[in-house]
């Protein structure tokens, strides 16, 4: 038994990616619910996509043995890279607008 | 001991370490500058799984755009003269619940699933040509999505911010 959880981690495989990622989804989903700042919300959700894109190249690399996983990487990236400026735009908006960026104070639609 | 693998723990360490900083540090700074580390680290896993175009484009993208985006972000609405960078949480004990009960589910899924492998997985020759042409061909519409994706976001977060406050 011991033998074989040596033998396991010395060869890192398609488990070991998938369980670094499933950590790191946890992690990030940790942050998006704990967290009462909208930007520490926002870095958990870079943690998830993060996790995500791990799990597309583990696959496109161990399974699929095409590069269609890495193509959807870089439109998952792509996306991120959009969802960020646009988030960050409304943080600032709603900084000016309320004066706080704490996601449990900020209840109302319009003031 | 393989190189590989010492290569692939260092990379894991760093990684998970850093996000641990990331979602437990009170200090907000700190926790953007985990998150350079937490990039940097998964940057490394990509290139060990031969993903060496999308390793570049994650340091170029994440660590080099979105990380400085999230770091202006933080200094305009944190307010850095009264010195009150700490960011409190809420509802701690359901959500660790929730997600020791998330992770131990998706590590016994990932652990037990019995995955098919590909036999021939040796890895890819020359990724970047491969991936060029797969985006001009077989993955040109969303290409093309994307490029008016990352225009429409573009004039829009400048719409957003720059938008006046009006004062009554």
């Amino acid at each position: 038994m011991l033998y074989e959880i040596i033998q396991w981690l010395r060869t890192p495989g398609l488990n070991h990616f998938l369980i670094i990622s499933g950590i790191l989804f946890s992690l990030g989903v940790f942050a998006i619910l704990t967290r009462r700042n909208a930007i520490m919300v926002l870095m958990g959700i870079e943690l998830v996509l993060n996790a995500a894109n791990i799990n597309f190249l583990a696959f496109s690399r161990y399974t699929s043995g095409t590069l269609d996983g890495q193509v959807v990487a870089i439109f998952v990236i792509i996306l991120a890279a959009a969802e960020a400026a646009i988030a960050l735009a409304i943080v600032l908006n709603i900084y000016q607008n309320f004066n706080t960026v704490n996601v449990d104070e900020i209840d109302q639609l319009k003031d | 001991m393989d190189l590989y693998v010492i290569v692939f723990y260092l990379f894991a360490l760093i990684t998970l370490a850093s996000a641990a900083i990331v979602v437990i540090s009170k200090n907000i700074v700190y926790s953007a500058f985990a998150l350079l580390f937490t990039f940097f680290g998964v940057a490394g896993l990509y290139v060990l799984l031969m993903a060496d175009f999308i390793a570049v484009t994650q340091l170029l993208i994440y660590v080099g755009g979105i990380l400085v985006l999230l770091l202006f972000g933080v200094m305009l609405t944190t307010k850095v003269i009264r010195v009150d960078m700490r960011t409190g949480t809420v509802r701690m004990f359901p959500a660790v619940v929730i997600v020791a009960a998330l992770a131990g589910t998706l590590i016994g899924i990932f652990w037990s699933t019995d995955w098919r492998q590909s036999p021939a997985a040796e890895g890819f020759e020359k990724t970047i040509p491969q991936i060029g042409e797969m985006l001009l061909t077989s993955y040109l519409l969303p290409f093309e999505i994307a490029s008016v994706v990352l225009l429409v976001a573009l004039i829009g977060a400048a719409m957003i911010a720059r938008r006046e406050r009006k004062t009554s």
